[in-house]
């Protein structure tokens, strides 16, 4: 995704916002408790964002822990799991420029890790995402969330914890703005495509 | 990029790109499991007409990593000693469809007519040929010293490249293709380059390359480096007198304890490289490849490192099973 101004968007009739900055932090905050309620605590959570913007989801998702609970670190459990090397379309899109994996200090064996994207779709990023894990450790349990969830499965995968689920058209594109990754505040847009 | 030939057709961006992506392929390295599904069912063919040990099993290993199926061909105990053709090789190599060719030729430009021939349909990537490039080996050196320099610095090596480095060439360029390479790159790099040689040992129309020349390592050396790349003295493409012994030359060209003592009692980081094999005591001593300066060990390990950068580079990407397009290959489209 080629990241755009945000305000020349809002502007376009093809595309309108459906997540505002303050219904991102709102869904944040949710799955911050949801993780904290299903896990019965912060033990053991590993929280990976597959690059680019799950990883700064993750980032804002650990210190979203960290408020509930003081005994989260946040940069000690946060980490960025690239699964460019392990998806089934190397072959059909332009080459892609593999990102850098960092694995919080403690690894991830044993752990709860907690895989973090910002849209789920045909599912077949997390199917390299979890290919991914398994060659760098067994962890106890594997769980999913994602910020937007538009449908369109593709493999039999589905989120533990989801920001918005939006109904979508395969000709729309989801676009997610994030302050961290792209110039401009926080929202989700929807656009056709041209 | 289709193929990878030469590094003189490397663009500054295209440079640092297969750098950046070496960085992630050597933090693979590191990990338990050291293998990436990328390149699962293609099959990479090693064509060594030259002898060679470390480009050839890094090659290896940089494909295996990729879990690419690896064809080692060497062309003592094959058809070639009975007098078959490059073509007829290389067709042979396509009917069992390899995915790319690693090439090292006696001959420059052998892979370059592989790949532009219309021969075969795979990526060629050239692992030396005869005094022509050697582009791999560049690109892992200027890994090396990009690393190096990233660490002294106490920053990220990621999308830097050699901006303001100096680093001087020396010994027998002549014949080096390592030199050659080395050149363009660290020149698209933004590096500065020393060539140091005997008269004897320097092409015609060296004065005319990008770079200073110098008939003077000691003075070389005062004046400072970041990095002094010795080149091995090619014995085997040596078919007249170069120089009066060898003896002489280790004396003016060589780096030697005198010359490594003279660094050590200089301030400076001065870093030591070598693409191998070392003629230990002739063109390098024990003393200075042994020494703390000395990256030769870390060159090697990046070589795996890089050679799985441009694999990945030339092997993914829809563009590899297209039309061979082969005169528009080097301005690379990678990412």
């Amino acid at each position: 995704m080629t990241s755009m101004p945000g305000s020349s968007q809002r502007s376009d009739p093809r595309s309108r916002v459906v997540l505002s900055a303050a219904d991102i932090d709102r869904a944040l905050t949710r799955i911050a408790h949801e993780l904290l309620e299903a896990n019965k605590g912060p033990d053991d959570l590993v929280l990976l964002g597959i690059p680019r913007r799950g990883f700064p989801l993750a980032e804002r998702l650990g210190r979203k822990l960290a408020t509930s609970d003081p005994a989260v670190d946040p940069p000690a459990i946060t980490g960025q799991l690239d699964v460019t090397m392990f998806r089934d379309d190397l072959q059909h899109h332009p080459t892609r420029s593999p990102m850098p994996t960092q694995l919080p200090p403690t690894g991830i064996d044993n752990k709860v890790v907690v895989l973090v994207d910002d849209v789920l779709y045909s599912g077949r990023t997390i199917r390299a995402a979890l290919d991914a894990i398994v060659d760098l450790g067994r962890p106890r349990i594997v769980r999913l969330a994602v910020l937007v969830d538009r449908g369109h499965r593709e493999l039999p995968i589905r989120a533990d914890h989801v920001g918005k689920n939006l109904p979508t058209s395969t000709r729309e594109k989801v676009r997610v703005q994030l302050a961290e990754t792209d110039a401009g505040e926080d929202q989700v847009v929807i656009e056709d495509r041209p | 990029m289709r193929h990878l030939l030469s590094t003189s057709s490397l663009s500054h961006a295209d440079s640092v790109g297969v750098l950046d992506v070496a960085e992630e392929m050597a933090a693979v390295g590191q990990r338990e499991v050291k293998k990436l599904p990328a390149l699962r069912g293609r099959t990479v063919v090693n064509l060594f007409f030259e002898d060679s040990t470390r480009t050839r099993t890094s090659f290896e290993a940089a494909g295996k990593r990729l879990s690419a199926d690896v064809i080692n061909f060497a062309v003592k105990g094959s058809s070639v000693s009975k007098g078959e053709s490059l073509k007829d090789t290389a067709q042979t190599l396509e009917a069992m469809s390899a995915d790319a060719v690693v090439i090292r030729h006696p001959s420059s430009g052998a892979p370059h007519r592989l790949a532009s021939s219309g021969w075969i349909d795979a990526a060629v990537l050239n692992a030396g040929d005869g005094t022509h490039e050697h582009p791999t080996q560049a690109l892992l050196d200027a890994f090396t010293l990009r690393r190096h320099a990233a660490q002294l610095a106490g920053r990220s090596s990621s999308g830097t490249d050699l901006t303001g480095m100096r680093v001087a060439i020396v010994g027998d360029v002549l014949h080096s293709r390592v030199a050659r390479s080395n050149l363009w790159l660290l020149k698209t790099l933004g590096a500065e380059v020393t060539l140091v040689a005997p008269p004897t040992l320097l092409p015609v129309g060296a004065h005319a390359w990008p770079c200073t020349i110098s008939y003077d390592l000691d003075e070389t050396l005062r004046g400072g480096v970041d990095a002094v790349m010795m080149l091995r003295l090619q014995a085997e493409r040596m078919n007249q007198a170069f120089f009066p012994s060898t003896r002489e030359y280790s004396r003016s060209w060589g780096f030697d304890e005198a010359r490594l003592a003279a660094l050590q009692s200089a301030a400076g980081d001065t870093v030591i490289l070598h693409p191998g094999p070392m003629n230990r005591g002739l063109e390098i001593s024990a003393a200075a490849a042994d020494s703390d300066r000395s990256l030769i060990l870390d060159q090697v390990r990046n070589g795996v490192s890089v050679r799985m950068a441009a694999l990945y580079l030339l092997l993914s990407g829809e563009h590899h099973r297209g039309t061979a397009d082969v005169q528009t290959t080097q301005k690379g489209t990678s990412t």
